[in-house]
């Protein structure tokens, strides 16, 4: 037997009213995540204790500065809501959890804040 | 009303239960994803470090570079690999595969194997790179 009202069915949000969302951006930035995080990871060893030039030659290409700001995104994306998770399945105290939420999403994005002016100047000013 | 909750008997959890490779992996996948979360403080570090300037990205780059250094990427560069192989498993289960038991496992098992060799394998192209 369906409990569900015909509205809620068509709205299919559940009692949340975000439905699946979280789920599928969490699904979404992962598969973003494979190709990106592979282009990354040999990015860093090819690019690892390489001369400042060089590194600096490679982050101003506009491909590589671009994907490098999706890597930067995308996994900062997955990270934020996957830390939230782990935070609404131990943290039970009311007002600790709110706390390390916003922190969370605090974290997140300063670190996207750093890393994308970081690309983003080397990609202009070199 | 909270020592009512409190006093409660507790259903059986993690420590009455034989680990086994697809639980160990599961929390694993969450260790990593965690371990993975602060580990972007080293790559802010990192692209802060070049877009500073050569002096400082030389200082950034022989800190890297050192035996504790080395470990500590080492480290990252298998948490990682372990974190996006067993996002892979996920992918699987999600279209609706790979739910029986025993393939269960054998994937479980897979993930520690594949994520040691690709950790082993992009260090060596990277010391090869050189």
């Amino acid at each position: 037997m369906n409990m569900r009202t015909p509205l809620g069915k068509v709205r299919g949000l559940g009692s949340a009213k975000e439905g699946t969302d979280h789920f599928w951006r969490q699904r979404l930035t992962a598969v973003a995540n494979v190709p990106l995080l592979i282009f990354f990871v040999f990015f860093v060893a090819r690019y690892a204790g390489a001369p400042h030039a060089e590194i600096v030659a490679a982050l101003s290409n506009p491909f590589v500065a671009v994907v490098m700001a999706l890597v930067v995104t995308s996994a900062l994306t997955h990270m934020r809501i996957g830390m939230q998770v782990i935070i609404e399945d131990y943290v039970h105290a009311e007002g600790a959890k709110i706390a390390l939420l916003m922190l969370n999403t605090f974290f997140a994005i300063a670190i996207g804040g750093l890393c994308l002016f970081a690309i983003l100047k080397i990609a202009f000013a070199g | 009303m909270t020592d009512v909750t409190r006093s409660r008997p507790l259903s059986p959890h993690l420590q009455i239960y034989k680990p086994i490779p697809t639980m160990v992996m599961s929390i694993m996948h969450r260790i990593t994803g965690g371990a993975l979360y602060f580990g972007t403080i080293l790559v802010a570090w990192w692209l802060i470090a070049a877009a500073s300037g050569a002096a400082y990205y030389d200082w950034v780059s022989w800190l890297f570079g050192t035996l504790i250094g080395k470990i500590v990427l080492f480290g990252y560069t298998w948490v990682l690999m372990h974190h996006m192989l067993g996002g892979l498993r996920h992918f699987a289960w999600d279209l609706g595969y790979g739910y029986e038991k025993h393939f269960a496992t054998k994937m479980a098992k897979a993930t520690l194997a594949g994520s040691v060799t690709l950790t082993l394998l992009i260090w060596i192209i990277g010391f090869l790179a050189r």
